[in-house]
């Protein structure tokens, strides 16, 4: 185990700049997920923590040295790759063990190291297939148990969840967090999914264009987000980013119709009055309203879609769409006029030339 | 009924040709091989001699040098294949993973074969009399290789590219240096390809005949040539000509037979995602 250390980290391939300077420092034990859209660098950041990939400019520290010009045998970390990369022609076991192998460790350790790792994933009747005869699930989880055997400082793994039926990937991701909070050990986990990014992260870095755009733990970013990108990119249902105009009186959207804000947060914003803003909330903070008496705000429903115990409704607020997800029996129907409640203690007002959270 | 019974015949007489095809010149050959000379040219032909002789064959192997000429095929061909082989297959992995040489030099490799060899035998004749190569085992051997090389690397340069670079990088990551990744995962994957690539360079090896005529005489001289000797002034030796070419087939037979296991692909099937 051992903490990671990111300075001034910069990735070119050729012309094309990748990773655009990076600082990030992972504590020891940390379970860190790097997510971000494709492209956005995160697997080259990966990738080059993991020793494949050089670092154009920077340093990167594992345990404290300096390993920029450390080979990845050395670097005493385990990957698990998105194509799970299994040896075909070996079987479970060689596989497991193919690593202590190759660092010569004595046969009966490495015996006892194998079943000991394949009895914790649940494969040790598997121990004698070959990868040719396993599932997807199966091979991932020996995929993984190449990577515990050898008890290695850091854990990688490069969206190892991508290739699997929405399932297993669910099964596979408890797995992985009960395989953390066991073992303990630092893990740095790439993927694309918000999803996966919120339930295993301590710390979820998010990435944009090379860049990070913001890192925190996993409700810090969801609640409270720096820009308009980590807004957008956490929550399931998107959140809903509408277009305003910040006055004294409130918010007002393009129909005219008026948000009055508390006092504090009139306050609080009180220096961006008079300029267009972008009204952010999420789907969950937004209800039915009595037709009389609260503020609120009039619409027309458009689109109806259940999915059990929550229905999400799209209607239109000043010309633009907004999912609202309502309890299934307030739904309604396309076609109803129905009176929304915004719960302003949860929205966000974006400053549309940057794309910059205000009130930060 | 009736329809499936007439594609069964058209498919039975396809079938009949195509087996006639082959195997009527080999049994010819054959037939010739253990004739008595005035049987040749024999009309009506005769398709089994009454005494069956193997005059021919003593003839074709000693006195006119065809053992000589086949165990130094054998020693050619076989240290032309494994040196084409084992350099091939190190260069293509070079240029498929690392890149090497740009985009300019894989293609490089493989125009060596646009230019036709007799445009370049004379001035190798002339530079392996200056060196004393001609007429040597090793003479031979190097050039076979080179030859056989630029199809080696191509073959390998494809089979290497369309293997999944993660295993090579789990290996990196489990512990292996480059060299071991390579040794231990990317040959062991490779084998079909690097099978298929030994066939193919031994085969174009063991059938070479213009650089072996010119840049062999007495002792390094391989078996295509020996068949020089059957025309003659006089006429053709068959029958030699049919023993010689008989015994030349053993050795491709038996190369098939070992190495047919090898060839079937799927090896891969299973490392990644399937």
């Amino acid at each position: 185990m051992a903490h990671v250390t990111i300075k001034g980290l910069h990735k070119h391939f050729g012309a094309v700049h990748v990773v655009k300077g990076i600082d990030l420092a992972i504590a020891d034990g940390e379970f860190t997920v790097l997510v971000g859209p494709s492209g956005c660098g995160k697997s080259t950041l990966l990738r080059t923590v993991a020793g494949l990939e050089q670092a154009s400019e920077g340093t990167i520290e594992i345990g404290g040295k300096v390993v920029n010009d450390t080979r990845p045998r050395d670097r005493d970390v385990a990957m698990v790759f998105q194509d799970y990369a299994l040896y075909p022609h070996m079987t479970v076991a060689q596989n497991i063990g193919f690593g202590l192998r190759a660092r010569n460790f004595p046969r009966p350790e490495i015996e006892t190291r194998v079943k000991r790792a394949a009895k914790m994933l649940n494969i040790d009747q598997l121990l004698d297939r070959l990868p040719r005869q396993l599932s997807g699930g199966q091979r991932q989880r020996v995929a993984i148990g190449r990577a515990i055997v050898r008890n290695p400082q850091i854990f990688l793994f490069d969206e190892p969840l991508s290739n699997l039926d929405a399932q297993l990937r669910d099964e596979m991701r408890s797995e992985i967090k009960r395989l953390h909070q066991e073992l303990g050990a630092t893990m740095i986990y790439v993927t694309h999914d918000q999803i996966e990014a919120m339930t295993l992260a301590d710390r979820i870095v998010l990435m944009n264009a090379g860049q990070i755009e913001q890192s925190g733990t996993p409700l810090e970013l969801y609640e409270k987000p720096r820009t308009r990108f980590v807004a957008g990119f956490l929550g399931s249902p998107k959140i809903n980013f509408i277009k305003a105009r910040l006055e004294n009186a409130g918010i007002v959207f393009a129909d005219g119709q008026t948000l009055k804000l508390p006092a504090v947060d009139a306050q609080r914003y009180a220096a961006h009055a008079g300029k267009p803003v972008i009204f952010g909330i999420r789907p969950q903070h937004i209800d039915r309203a009595p037709m009389t008496g609260s503020p609120h705000i009039k619409s027309t429903v458009d689109l109806v879609q259940p999915t059990g115990a929550r229905t999400y409704v799209t209607f239109t607020i000043g010309g633009e769409p907004v999912m609202a997800e309502l309890d299934a029996h307030d739904a309604g129907k396309p076609g109803d006029e129905i009176a929304i409640a915004l719960d302003l203690a949860h929205f966000l007002l974006i400053a549309p030339e940057n794309g910059n959270v205000l009130g930060r | 009924m009736s329809l499936i019974t007439r594609a069964n015949i058209a498919r039975t007489l396809l079938l009949g040709f195509f087996l006639l095809f082959t195997f009527v010149p080999l049994y010819w050959m054959f037939i010739t091989s253990i004739k008595p000379s005035d049987d040749y040219l024999a009309v009506p032909p005769v398709w089994f001699p009454a005494e069956p002789t193997m005059l021919h064959y003593t003839a074709a192997l000693f006195a006119y040098r065809g053992l000589d000429g086949l165990i130094n095929s054998v020693i050619i061909s076989a240290a032309a294949t494994l040196l084409s082989t084992v350099l091939g297959t190190l260069m293509a992995y070079s240029l498929a993973r690392f890149n090497t040489g740009g985009q300019h030099l894989s293609f490089w490799v493989l125009s060596q074969r646009f230019l036709p060899p007799i445009a370049i035998v004379l001035p190798i004749f002339l530079i392996y009399r200056a060196v004393g190569l001609h007429d040597t085992h090793f003479g031979l051997i190097i050039a076979y290789t080179v030859f056989t090389l630029p199809v080696t690397v191509w073959m390998m340069f494809a089979y290497f590219r369309q293997m999944p670079k993660s295993l090579e990088e789990a290996a990196l990551v489990d512990g292996c240096t480059r060299w071991q990744s390579l040794w231990r995962v990317a040959i062991p994957l490779a084998m079909p390809g690097i099978v298929a690539a030994a066939v193919f360079a031994f085969i174009a090896c063991w059938t070479e005949f213009f650089f072996a005529l010119i840049l062999t005489s007495q002792t390094a001289f391989t078996l295509p040539t020996v068949f020089r000797a059957f025309l003659g002034f006089q006429g053709a030796q068959y029958g030699e000509a049919s023993a010689l070419a008989m015994v030349s087939l053993v050795p491709s037979i038996i190369l098939g037979i070992l190495v047919q296991r090898h060839l079937v692909r799927g090896l891969t099937l299973g490392a990644v995602r399937g």
